[in-house]
């Protein structure tokens, strides 16, 4: 209710103010238009004191990390400017390996591309195997979760299975499709679906009892009581392992690639080493580390969404 | 002789861990009424709320059984909708998707989208609460979700209405707030309704009787007083009332006097 009015009371205070100015309001009145009542900012006040704010967040977090890196590049520029030096200064990375950086998307046939396709190529398989296993992660984690022996049965299996190291997979996945792209995505799919079973069974394992009595007074089927109540309840567990699923998908699939070759940024990199392209490795470094970060930002900001509200009160 | 319409005959309740059993209930046989108001008290740890979630299914007996209009109770069902004491409101949904998930679920086949919505904002403008349809649990009050909590229960159209300690949790104005209207629902639709307590004012102001238990282990209802009030009851009125205030000194007097709790007793 309260909300409801002060909403109201803002849309109205632009014509409501006129009001104010033009006529001596006698106090009924007054009591009649809350609106009148709210002091207002000048007109032209409202975007200054956004673009204020925008300045402190910059200064609070944007400052402090530009200031680190200005540091980094300047101990490595000095560190690696010796003649003969093993690695490139960042000087020389950006002469020799600029056009990378500008032109993610250049395009002269399948051996000569932007680094931005390469990426593409790689995200294209960490979606396909990250996807399978956050649906099969979910299920097998709700099955875990529910049932007591299933827990006895496969939890032992699994705490071996994901101690496993992701490219430890790849020769019996090699093995097994024998092709190099399915291998990939086996790869990621193995190593990312392990966080993702745990936490939904933590998280179906934590479901209140209260809402268990809920459905069992509603007589909620499996299937309803599996989206109705198991999902939503879950939810914030599920996402936890997500996000170090898919963090671990990107861990895996440039190890992955560097060994299957093909297109991809994995390979890209083998491929740069093979050919002594150090600045480019460099440059491919910095991709991979700006496109994990992203890729944990957006399971962060879905979750987030899908989650709202979740939080139990 | 008429059947009755809930009947308890003979529950015995005894929960085993490993190699211990503990004997919770002991030969509980109780009938009611349609449409009376009953309540059980007693002490912490008697078994009272073993008692309801048996009735409500939830947890199975060991012997004996209950049987509604004649058919054996043994599994939970929207036809025995249960208030529980902490709201249990899912907090993902909006309190009008709380009670249309009930609603949804037992009118599913027999009413159309229409008359479910219409169904469901009766339910919850029965409780005051329509003015928040789309709060969401954790943006009320615990009054509020507690009304919400009765209002999904009511939406259900039990045959019985368990109550399990329903206003422990609120501040004693808000209790007195949702005790009227309990009271105004039990009158406007005459429906059955079973509530634990351990409240005396509250068991004496609400109840037709009051089932007063012993203490456990193997606790056993030890008395059952009738409430000779008329109906509306007026809080206010029965401060001096005479009948009201027997039926509140033999409750007190079962309690601390012939039963008393283990821990006072030591």
């Amino acid at each position: 209710m309260g909300a409801a009015n002060l909403s109201l009371a803002q849309t109205e205070s632009r014509t409501a103010k006129v009001v104010s100015i033009s006529k001596t309001a006698t106090p009924v009145a007054e009591a009649l238009e809350p609106a009148a009542v709210i002091p207002l900012g000048k007109p032209g006040e409202g975007w200054k004191k956004t673009a204020s704010r925008w300045g402190i967040w910059w200064l609070v977090n944007g400052v402090p990390p530009l200031i680190t890196l200005v540091l980094l590049l300047i101990v490595w520029q000095i560190g690696f400017s010796k003649p003969g030096a093993s690695l490139p200064s960042p000087s020389i990375v950006w002469s020799e390996a600029s056009d990378l950086i500008l032109q993610p998307f250049y395009w002269a046939g399948s051996q000569d591309m932007g680094l931005g396709w390469r990426v593409l190529t790689s995200l294209q398989r960490v979606l396909i195997g990250f996807g399978l296993a956050a649906v099969a992660g979910v299920i097998v984690g709700a099955i875990i979760g529910q049932s007591v022996w299933a827990m006895r049965g496969l939890d032992p299996i699994f705490q071996v299975l994901r101690t496993v190291p992701p490219l430890a997979w790849l020769p019996i996945s090699l093995a097994a499709f024998r092709d190099a792209n399915p291998s990939a995505i086996f790869v990621i799919f193995i190593t990312s679906i392990w966080p993702i079973i745990i936490n939904t069974a933590v998280g179906i394992r934590n479901i209140p009892q209260d809402y268990r009595n809920v459905a069992a007074v509603l007589r909620l089927n499996h299937i309803e009581f599996f989206f109705k109540v198991m999902l939503p309840s879950a939810a914030p567990y599920i996402f936890t392992g997500l996000r170090i699923g898919v963090g671990l998908s990107w861990l895996a699939i440039v190890a992955a690639e560097m060994l299957t070759g093909g297109v991809g940024i994995g390979f890209f990199i083998w491929d740069a080493w093979n050919s002594s392209k150090l600045p480019d490795i460099v440059v491919a470094l910095l991709y991979i580390g700006f496109v994990g970060f992203l890729l944990d930002r957006i399971v962060a900001a879905v979750g987030n969404l899908v989650t709202r509200g979740t939080a139990a009160s | 002789m008429a059947m009755p319409y809930l009947k308890i005959d003979h529950v015995d309740k005894s929960f085993t861990r490993g190699a211990a059993t503990t004997e919770v209930l002991r030969d509980i046989s109780l009938t009611i009424e349609n449409g009376e108001y009953v309540s059980i008290i007693g002490h912490s740890g008697c078994g009272k709320s073993t008692l309801l979630n048996i009735i409500a299914g939830l947890t199975p007996v060991t012997s004996g059984a209950v049987l509604l209009e004649n058919q054996e109770v043994n599994s939970p069902g929207p036809d025995r909708a249960v208030v529980f004491q902490n709201h249990s409101l899912l907090p993902w949904l909006t309190v009008y998707e709380n009670v249309s998930l009930a609603v949804n679920k037992v009118f599913g086949g027999r009413k159309n989208r229409a008359e479910r919505d219409e169904w469901i904002r009766h339910n919850l403008a029965l409780v005051h609460m329509s003015h928040a349809l789309d709060k969401r649990p954790s943006e009320i009050s615990g009054g509020m979700k507690q009304r919400v909590g009765i209002a999904r229960a009511l939406a259900m159209e039990p045959k019985i209405l368990l109550l399990d300690e329903p206003f422990g949790a609120l501040d004693a104005l808000t209790r007195a707030h949702l005790q009227d209207s309990i009271m105004d629902i039990h009158m406007r639709l005459k429906n059955t309704m079973i509530m634990i307590t351990h409240d005396v004012d509250e068991a004496v102001l609400l109840s037709d009787r009051i089932v007063m238990m012993t203490n456990g282990p193997a606790a056993t209802i030890g008395e059952v007083l009738p409430v000779h009030l008329a109906r509306p009851r007026k809080r206010l009125d029965l401060v001096a009332d005479a009948t009201y205030s027997r039926a509140r000194a033999a409750v007190l007097e079962f309690l601390y006097a012939r039963h008393k709790a283990p821990s006072i007793a030591a």
